[in-house]
């Protein structure tokens, strides 16, 4: 392996290694986690990688403290992540809405498998989809990548770490095992990874409000050791960050972690779409199921069935308005997904009623078949 | 939160008044603080600015994290980089901190609740791996944010909210805990050794690895006035008459009982030498 943080270069690695790659890439300089299947090699890479780049990797006592020690890495100054599967991700959810409330820029991977509870620890699912959403408790907007390749594991952990100081939060890359495991070619091209850099103080420690917003709604952030004394608390604060415990700067400050993701969705939404120009049927899919779906699409479309497909590549925030715009469009959306049903309760909501929305569950621990969406697309025609 | 509200008309603007070269490590713009009249708190955040003054740390050096509690709230009277985080997570934050910033002199100021109950995790395998910190436990035998439930420190026999027929569980005796964790230095003193307590932060601050202070400090109301001991200022007077000083003794002899005549050893039970976690870790490394 290469001193380099950036392994330029062409390589064959599973989508857990390109995951610790591209954090790496993206100038990640600290890693705190806990050894759980399957994920660990996102932490057995990064327990390797970090003191060649001059960064940090601690092994924790729990998820508790896994995700707590990253919001510190992060007030700390350097770019934070932690990594885990479904049952870490249950444990981490509290301080994830710290990391919200606080406005702490850092990644989480949740390598997803077969769950409730200790589930299918080696095989695939997507049954915590929603849990990025609603986890912790209250209101806050989230963002949320869905790879479907070990190439995308590096590109989209980079992308997750730029949105993360962009808009000063937790962001998550929300893959699953097959990725996670699946070992791919991976290019890695240092001129193809920007970064954003943290928005540090363009004011003096006088004046200088750790959470008075911008224009798009972000303040700036004073890390530990900068002359700025912030503090930051989880309980509902002013702009100066103290305590104030009523219901106007509950609405500023809670309102503004919705808003801030709400209102810039144009810079933060992306999807992918495949064959919509004629489409007739829907597929909407995300993550490991995607690639069922596109076995599906090309099977339809060999039989004469104008299939499209959406594919969300950010499935937090949601793309209401397009899937409403496509929903106009079509007779029916078919969701796969790797769970009993639950993005599809979105596609659903966007849809509101225009077109006809049917879910292809599949439990865990395995993939669906491609003609099962496909015998779900002919029904809608 | 009705705690709280109740706690701020108690208030009682101890810290404004002193006009001391310390102050500057306070947010006075935050005064008075919530805690109530009596509480031995403000006495304890007094002691750790003392100790920041006389070792001259510089301001923006010094992080202080701290969970949820009364005690927790203790970060957000510093002037300081200053942490509030979630209830038992202000070791693993501080971790984060330290490591990510090694400069920083990093001090987790938190409850016996947060720290030994909900917490309590956190806090052996910070000291097993010696990171460099400073951890002060204000130990009220309580959780006195919530209403005076009993936690791991209550004395058995004690009474609180959730014990009303005398706490029936095997306390922690926190200076054993933390010396056979693994803590560097460990200190215990109560909040009637104002000087003595300084001078165990100062001794904390300046050791390198995990050094631990507990401070018994009177909770008249969620502790004092349930269990027979009045005010807080009775607390106070109760702990001059059973604190015995015992430096170096075995810290598996400190153990507390409710009995308001049983003597309360306290002392310096650890001051050793071991190198921090950062310092094998990048041993390690260098040596590969
Ligand atoms: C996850 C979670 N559980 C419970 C609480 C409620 N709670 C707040 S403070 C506290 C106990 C604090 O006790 P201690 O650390 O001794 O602080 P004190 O108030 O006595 O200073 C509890 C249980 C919480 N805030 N978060
Ligand atoms: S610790 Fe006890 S005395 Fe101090 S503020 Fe809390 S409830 Fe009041
Ligand atoms: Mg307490």
């Amino acid at each position: 392996m290469s001193d380099e943080a950036m392994m330029t270069g062409k390589h064959f690695m599973n989508g857990d290694e390109a995951c610790a790659e591209g954090a790496l890439a993206a100038g990640c300089r600290f890693f705190a986690g806990y050894p759980i299947t399957p994920q660990s090699e996102i932490a057995e890479r990064m327990s390797k990688r970090m003191p060649e780049v001059g960064g940090r990797f601690i092994q924790m006592e729990d998820e508790l403290s896994s995700i707590a020690a990253v919001l510190g890495g992060s007030w700390g100054g350097s770019r934070s992540m932690t990594a885990t599967s479904g049952p870490g991700f249950s444990l981490m959810m509290e301080n994830i809405g710290l990391g919200m409330m606080t406005e702490t820029p850092c990644v989480i991977a949740n390598i997803q498998r077969g769950s409730p509870s200790t589930g299918l620890p080696t095989a695939v699912g997507q049954g915590d989809m929603m849990q990025a959403q609603w986890g912790s408790h209250g209101d806050y907007g989230v963002i949320a990548y869905a790879p479907t390749s070990p190439q995308e594991m590096f590109d989209f952990t980079v992308k997750a770490f730029n949105k993360a100081e962009q808009y000063m939060m937790p962001v998550f890359v929300m893959a699953d095992e097959k990725i996670g495991h699946m070992r791919e070619r991976v290019e890695i091209d240092e001129n193809k990874v920007e970064i954003y850099p943290r928005r540090k103080p363009e004011v003096d420690p006088d004046e200088f409000k750790p959470y008075e917003p911008d224009e798009d709604l972000v303040p700036h952030m004073a890390s530990a050791g900068e002359g700025y004394r912030v503090h930051v608390t989880g309980l509902t604060h002013n702009q100066q960050g103290y305590p104030q415990l009523d219901v106007e700067t509950q609405q500023e400050k809670v309102g503004r972690l919705v808003d801030k993701v709400e209102k810039n969705k144009d810079d933060i939404v992306e999807i992918e779409t495949i064959g919509i120009e004629d489409a007739e049927v829907l597929i909407v899919s995300y993550g490991m199921a995607f690639r069922t779906a596109m076995g599906a699409y090309k099977r339809a479309r060999e039989k004469g069935i104008k299939a499209g497909i959406v594919r969300l590549v950010t499935v937090w925030p949601f793309p209401d308005d397009r899937i409403k715009e496509f929903s106009k469009q079509v007779k029916g959306i078919v969701v796969p997904e790797i769970n009993l049903g639950q993005m599809v309760r979105e596609v659903e909501r966007a849809t509101a009623g225009n077109a006809e929305v049917k879910l292809v569950p599949h439990p865990g621990g395995g993939l669906h078949e491609p003609d099962q969406i496909l015998e779900s697309l002919e029904a809608l025609l | 939160m009705t705690t709280e509200l109740k706690q701020k008309e108690e208030v009682k603007p101890e810290l404004t008044s002193a006009e001391h070269p310390a102050t500057k490590y306070l947010r006075e713009e935050r005064l008075p603080h919530i805690w109530c009249s009596g509480c031995g708190l403000g006495s304890a955040v007094t002691s750790l600015t003392n100790a920041y003054e006389k070792l001259e740390i510089p301001i923006d050096d010094i992080g202080v994290v701290s969970g949820i509690g009364c005690s927790g709230r203790a970060a957000g009277y510093f002037e300081t980089d200053s942490y509030h985080t979630t209830h038992g997570r202000a070791i693993p934050f501080a971790t984060g901190l330290k490591l990510s910033n090694p400069e920083m002199n990093v001090t987790v100021f938190s409850g016996d609740g947060d720290l030994f109950a909900i917490g309590g995790n956190h806090f052996i395998h910070a000291a097993r791996r010696n990171l460099d910190m400073t951890v002060i436990c204000v130990n009220n035998y309580n959780f006195g944010m919530t209403g005076g439930q009993f936690g791991p420190t209550t004395p058995r026999g004690a009474t609180a909210t959730t014990s009303p027929y005398g706490n029936y569980e095997n306390p922690f005796n926190l200076p054993d805990l933390a010396a056979s964790a693994g803590a560097v230095y460990v200190a215990r003193w109560t909040s009637v050794h104002a000087r003595r307590i300084q001078q165990a932060m100062e001794d904390a601050l300046s050791k390198k690895g995990f050094s631990f202070v507990e401070i018994l400090s009177p909770c008249p109301t969620g502790y004092g006035r349930k269990n027979d001991l009045g005010e807080g200022i009775d607390e106070l007077k109760s702990y001059q008459n059973r604190a015995v000083i015992k430096h170096e003794s075995d810290p598996s002899e400190a153990e507390i009982e409710r009995d308001p005549e049983a003597e309360i050893v306290v002392g310096n039970f650890v001051d050793i030498d071991r190198p921090t976690y950062c310092e094998v870790a990048d041993d390690y490394l260098q040596s590969q």
